[in-house]
């Protein structure tokens, strides 16, 4: 009798994984990077605002940063511009920009228009840098401790949600903040 | 023979017409030895675009596509092997990036899977077939001698 209920329980198992398999599937827009918890790639580009200057990954040691990856072409990058205004204005992590894949004068008047929260902003045409940083799409932020390590990649457009729960809890700053 | 090959030629001519509207869409890359080129073509179908994930970096049109195969033309040219520029794209968006993954630890279930699979089938399989093999076999003896000896009847067993 029993042999009768053992294809039934193996279709029940199967019923179940292929259930579990479509409510736990991870989101196909979202893909790990293998480079958390890995140093940033150095870097030494142009800036954006002062071609004459660079950017330099070397220069930002010991410091945390946000390294922001946008362009004026991305749209998501519009949505999340006023959040980066309010990181910006806490003044807890500096942002370095990435204008990736961009037109010079285009991003220049698009920043004097809605503000630029930027500390410095790396400029990278070809778009070289973004993979480097394994960059797929824009918005990509990563936050880099003192050590150079990137600690965390935040994908897609910050929400004030995202930087309240996702990113200054790693920063010591919201640790000490949320300590007191 | 000659008719296999005929169809297989006209099945080909209709693929071809069918890719045609394609095959201009993404500028073709001149490498500058046939070796190099041959390289270059297996490695960018061996990509994953990561913007649209289901197609090859040979096929996609989007822009971060054309970045990631300039530069694999850039390292195939300064002399690099095909694994270093696989190690280059890996180190940097993952395993995902590779359409064929590598066989280590952390995909090891995905490659031995349909093998341990197809051997629990084989052996259930193999299990019920014995099993149903004993249950009809003696009962068949026991007919066909009964069968021998003439001495059919429902009264053999009480």
């Amino acid at each position: 009798m029993i042999r009768y209920f053992i294809p039934l329980g193996v279709l029940v198992v199967v019923v179940v994984l292929l259930a579990l398999g479509i409510h736990q599937a991870p989101r196909k827009d979202l893909v790990p990077s293998p480079l958390i918890g890995k140093p940033a790639p150095h870097f030494a580009l142009p800036s954006l605002t002062n071609p004459d200057k660079q950017v330099t990954s070397a220069a930002l040691r010991g410091h945390w940063y946000l390294f922001n990856v946008w362009g004026t072409w991305c749209v998501s990058c519009h949505i999340e511009e006023p959040e980066l205004l309010a990181i910006a204005h806490t003044g807890l992590v500096p942002l370095i920009g990435l204008d990736w894949k961009d037109s010079r004068s285009q991003a220049i008047s698009y920043l004097r228009q809605k503000g630029n929260p930027y500390q410095q902003i790396a400029f990278d045409p070809g778009g070289l840098e973004a993979i480097h940083w394994g960059v797929y799409g824009a918005p990509e932020t990563f936050l880099v401790n003192p050590q150079g390590i990137i600690v965390y990649k935040y994908i897609g457009p910050i929400t004030p949600h995202a930087w309240r729960h996702d990113i200054l809890p790693r920063l010591p700053a919201g640790q000490t903040e949320r300590g007191s | 023979m000659r008719r296999l090959s005929r169809t297989r030629t006209a099945l080909l001519a209709a693929l071809a017409l069918l890719a045609a509207p394609f095959a201009h869409a993404i500028a073709p890359t001149r490498m500058p030895t046939p070796a190099l080129q041959a390289r270059y073509e297996r490695l960018i179908h061996g990509f994953r675009c990561m913007q649209c994930q289901d197609e090859s970096l040979a096929n996609s049109p989007v822009s971060l596509a054309a970045d990631m195969r300039r530069q694999i033309r850039q390292m195939l040219l300064a002399g690099k092997t095909d694994q270093q520029i696989r190690n280059f794209f890996v180190a940097r968006y993952g395993y995902f990036i590779l359409f064929k993954p590598p066989f280590v630890a952390k995909t090891a279930w995905l490659w031995l899977a349909p093998g341990v699979l197809l051997a629990i089938g084989a052996v259930s399989a193999a299990w019920v077939i014995r099993r149903r093999a004993a249950l009809v076999g003696p009962e068949d003896t026991d007919e066909d001698q009964s069968l021998d000896d003439g001495l059919v009847g429902p009264g053999k067993h009480s």
